[in-house]
């Protein structure tokens, strides 16, 4: 078991959609509101799907979303 | 700025007050850009032993200013001249160029078959997004046959550049080629280069959502990803594949990876012979 947390730091992401799209487990939409910087943000809709395989950080082309994960006991 | 939310890479190897991208939304290079970060923080290296150099073009920008070392941001189509000279001079140094394809397959073309020729140990990242970016999309020596672009209105004539075979013909001791949807590929790639003792060259075909995408009509940076995953061959397979058969796809994969005396290290060998 995992336990998994997703950093998106609003200040970086320029809402390009990418985490969005290549998440295997749809983890993220795309926010129906525009960010204060111009930005549709993605948010978390299904957090506990998250499997930590990290596709979205590695491919996120500003390093704004990053997981920790950490192994727990069941 | 968001202190609480900062990628871990940005962290140790950035330069602060540089962590935003100056790329548009959803451009590759800085998906290039995170990847070399990995690599070397996977191979645990020193930021102040490397030396990044760059040309002119959106993927120049990659190293200057973000990476928190000696950057030299220098003329278009020159990085690998700059870097033979820091290379030649100060052989500690490890020196990684970033280029583009309009900035050593056009303009640069000739650093780049010569650096590899001379196999002068650097490690050139040319990210290729089959065209010039920067200055609003113009076509490329890259950019497919047929493509349209803001000058190729009716499709590009031309035919592009192989430019791993043109690197392994012209004598390179690592060549590579992947997507920016390869990433992990491309950490392991770059790790290998960092650490090679010749010319290395990784071919990084990328996105450009603006000045390509618009034109060919995609605009959605993961669309034009997941597109590099289903037109990818890996080269094994591609090598049973006719022309025809390969038309409209990137090959992928590690073509060349031999031990050859790098030039830095062979003049440092006869500065000691002559005492020096
Ligand atoms: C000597 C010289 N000629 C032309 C230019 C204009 N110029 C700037 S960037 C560029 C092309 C860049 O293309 P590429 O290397 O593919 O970079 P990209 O922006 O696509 O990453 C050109 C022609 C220049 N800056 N200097
Ligand atoms: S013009 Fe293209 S290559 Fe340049 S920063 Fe924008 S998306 Fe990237
Ligand atoms: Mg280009």
């Amino acid at each position: 078991m995992k336990k998994v947390r997703i950093h998106i730091n609003e200040d970086l992401c320029k809402g390009c959609g990418i985490c969005i799209s290549l998440c295997p487990n749809k983890v993220f939409a795309k926010s129906e509101e525009i960010s204060s910087k111009g930005v549709f943000l993605p948010v978390i809709i299904h957090g506990d799907k998250c499997i930590a395989c990290r596709i979205c950080e590695e491919h996120c082309p500003d390093l704004a979303i990053f997981i920790e994960a950490q192994d727990v006991e069941k | 700025m968001d202190q609480k939310h900062v990628h871990p890479l940005l962290v140790k190897y950035a330069r602060i007050g540089a962590y935003k991208q100056p790329h548009c939304p959803g451009c590759g290079n800085g998906i290039v850009a995170q990847c070399m970060l990995r690599a070397i923080d996977e191979l645990k290296l020193d930021m102040d032993k490397i030396v990044f150099a760059s040309g002119i073009g959106c993927s120049s920008w990659i190293p200057s200013p973000l990476f928190n070392a000696d950057v030299l941001h220098t003329t278009h189509g020159r990085s690998l001249a700059f870097a033979t000279g820091v290379k030649l001079s100060n052989p500690e140094l490890r020196v990684v160029v970033f280029t583009g394809d309009g900035d050593s397959a056009a303009i640069g073309g000739n650093h780049l078959i010569q650096a590899a020729r001379k196999n002068i140990e650097i490690l050139t990242v040319l990210v290729n997004n089959r065209i010039y970016g920067m200055t609003g999309g113009q076509v490329a020596p890259t950019t497919p046959h047929g493509v349209k672009t803001k000058t190729t209105p009716y499709g590009n004539l031309e035919y592009p550049f192989d430019l791993c075979k043109l690197v392994e013909a012209a004598g390179a001791s690592y060549v590579a080629r992947w997507t920016t949807f390869h990433t992990r590929q491309l950490v392991s790639s770059m790790k290998k280069g960092l650490l090679k003792k010749g010319f290395s060259f990784i071919e990084v075909i990328s996105q450009c959502p603006v000045q390509y995408g618009t034109f060919v009509g995609i605009r959605d940076p993961a669309e034009m990803l997941h597109i590099f995953r289903k037109i990818s061959v890996p080269f094994e397979k591609a090598k049973n594949m006719s022309r025809e058969e390969l038309e409209g796809k990137i090959v992928i994969g590690e073509f060349v990876d031999i031990e050859r005396t790098g030039l830095a290290e062979a003049y440092q060998r006869l500065l000691e012979m002559m005492n020096l």
